[in-house]
């Protein structure tokens, strides 16, 4: 079981000046799963993700992306993962093909795997007559699973998605967890933080933070058990009930 | 390798959808020369002057004459009593009034020796001074002739020669200023807006999280606003030969490699700034306030440094500008070479290198 985990964190901690932003948290996530990364706004979901991604680096605990460690092996993660932010990262001014070539451009892929990988992403998301359009041309919705394509375009092992589905109508959210289930079947690991407790239900684990710690951490189903609530929403407003700091 | 020109060619990308600024950018050059050119010169011509004439002699009608012809004066109105001079310039009629006492001529024939009263308005004084040397001039003109009529003995001429530029054109001094202001704000405030402007986006973070090495993505922003800017030089240069009859007496590689030297510097800092600043807005701020303005005034382009006091002598050694507009004005117009100016282009040199250094070691790897 130990060489199937992608993603390890031990008593990882960021502090801003006084402010625990992320207090001693310690999870693991298996190869192919799809772990939820669930908290109330400001719980330091994000501030976690940043550390593990190498856009922050913790005050202290250790951590492990792709068998690499946060501190020192930060250039080594870089080239493993994939990134979705919640700004979904496109560039509005570009079409739809140039963000793609774009992205396979700094990822150091080859002429001919961009060319490829780009017809093969544009047929999924019938975007082909759309390919020379600008971005800021499309919907919110097809951005976003734009977005996704291009964040897994160099076929990292591990994807982080902070947020991926803030805006989006239930229709359009239903077709991007649709992707992200073809990615993970693949054998990508899936590390995605959200607010929706239906998509928590998705997930295969779900960690729970409550003010900068993990309060909860297991499958949906047992979660439920546990706290003897009907859905995810029952066990989420059980839990963000005892926070403290106010959502920012 | 790759990776860095995919980042260049998306940089392309963005400034050639931005249709409005990219026109703004190459087109604002060209604006600048011909506005300094044709409309903002501090050569005075055509001021209207009155003139008293008391005298009323052959003497007199010909310096009036004289006047008239003179491309920088206008003879306006005639006047007819000294009460009317007051009147007429605080009315704005006149920058200049010329009284002939009576007899004149018959002073001048008899004693040798005559008067003539040049009244300026000084509110304007750079205006008066130069339009009494004008005037001055004209008359002494007028003397010199009759007194070679006359061939009287010992008459001793100073005779002033202009070097560089003899007719005194405006043109050799804002052509070098322009030239500075339109790269700084080119690369400057350009280099500057374009990295915020990702860092707002969020495309930034992106930008971290992918193997890009930070330093390549700052290097390839400034890319392209060096291209554009080399474009500008060259319409700059061109404009100035062609349409403002500005020489380039000196060394035409020189001067395009001290203009490549200081956008690299001007880039840089832009660079510096953008490593500092959270949103556009700042970013714009800090180029205009922090850059625009004191390369205005204290590169010499405008008000002369050797005139300021001693502070603002030391301040304007740290504005890049003033060494570039020192080297492009040795260069361009005295056409001297490298050995004069390499104390300048050291200083550039070193700025850059400085300005590089630190832009890139600010340059944050992490959010935080």
């Amino acid at each position: 079981m130990t060489n199937d985990k992608v993603i390890t964190a031990k008593n990882l901690t960021k502090k801003f000046g006084d402010f625990t932003a992320v207090d001693h948290i310690s999870f693991d996530v298996h190869k192919g799963e799809i772990f939820g990364f669930l908290g109330a706004n400001g719980a330091g979901k994000t501030t976690a993700m940043r550390m593990l991604c190498g856009l922050s680096l913790p005050t202290s605990g250790e951590a492990t992306v792709a068998g690499y460690d946060v501190y020192k092996e930060n250039e080594k993660i870089k080239k493993s993962i994939g990134y979705m932010s919640q700004k979904f990262s496109l560039y509005e001014d570009l079409t739809v093909r140039e963000n793609m070539e774009f992205y396979g451009g700094i990822y150091h892929m080859t002429d001919k795997f961009i060319k490829e990988k780009t017809a093969a992403i544009l047929k999924r998301l019938h975007l082909e007559k759309e390919k020379n359009l600008l971005v800021k041309s499309l919907p919110l919705g097809w951005k976003q699973k734009l977005a996704f394509s291009v964040a897994i375009f160099h076929e990292p092992g591990i994807v982080f998605l902070d947020e991926p589905t803030g805006g989006v109508d239930p229709v359009t959210r239903r077709e991007f967890w649709n992707m992200i289930y073809q990615a993970a079947d693949t054998g990508t690991t899936i590390f995605v933080t959200t607010h929706y407790m239906d998509e928590a239900e998705y997930c295969s684990r779900v960690s729970i933070m409550v003010d900068g710690k993990v309060e909860a951490l297991d499958t949906p189903a047992q979660l439920k058990r546990t706290y003897e609530a009907a859905s995810m929403d029952d066990v989420f407003l059980k839990l963000a009930r005892k926070a403290v700091r106010a959502a920012d | 390798m790759k990776q860095f020109l995919s980042f260049v060619k998306k940089e392309f990308y963005h400034i050639w959808r931005d249709k409005r600024t990219m026109f703004i950018l190459l087109g604002m050059p060209i604006v600048q020369i011909i506005i300094f050119g044709f409309a903002l010169t501090n050569e005075v011509k055509n001021a209207n002057i009155a003139i008293l004439d008391n005298s009323k002699d052959v003497a007199t009608a010909s310096l009036s004459a004289q006047f008239n012809a003179s491309r920088y004066f206008d003879i306006e109105k005639n006047l007819f009593s000294y009460d009317q001079i007051d009147d007429e310039f605080r009315r704005g009629k006149i920058k200049l009034a010329i009284v002939f006492p009576q007899h004149f001529n018959e002073d001048l024939l008899h004693f040798n020796k005559a008067q003539v009263q040049i009244i300026a308005d000084a509110a304007d004084p750079n205006t008066a001074n130069q339009l009494t040397n004008y005037a001055t001039s004209i008359i002494n003109d007028y003397k010199d002739r009759i007194t070679n009529e006359k061939k009287l003995p010992y008459t001793i001429n100073t005779e002033t020669r202009m070097l560089y530029n003899p007719q005194l054109k405006g043109a050799f001094n804002f052509v070098p200023g322009v030239m500075a202001m339109v790269l700084l704000l080119v690369c400057t405030m350009m280099t500057a807006i374009t990295i915020v402007k990702e860092k707002e986006m969020g495309t930034m973070e992106i930008m971290l999280v992918s193997p890009m090495r930070p330093q390549l993505v700052v290097l390839a922003k400034a890319v392209p606003y060096l291209l554009l800017s080399i474009i500008n030089i060259t319409s700059i240069l061109l404009l100035s030969v062609f349409v403002l009859e500005v020489p380039i007496n000196g060394n035409l590689f020189l001067l395009v490699f001290e203009s490549i030297l200081f956008t690299l510097v001007s880039l840089s800092l832009g660079l510096l700034i953008s490593s500092g600043a959270e949103s556009q807005q700042t970013a714009m701020f800090i180029s205009l306030v922090g850059m625009f303005l004191p390369t205005i005034m204290l590169s010499g382009f405008m008000f002369p440094v050797e005139n300021m006091p001693l502070p603002l002598r030391i301040v304007s050694n740290i504005v890049p500008a003033k060494w570039y507009y020192s080297i492009v004005k040795s260069v361009m117009i005295k056409g001297v070479g490298l050995e004069v100016v390499w104390k300048e282009t050291l200083i550039l040199a070193g700025m850059m290198i400085f300005f590089l250094t630190m832009a890139i070691k600010r340059f944050k790897i992490r959010l935080a």
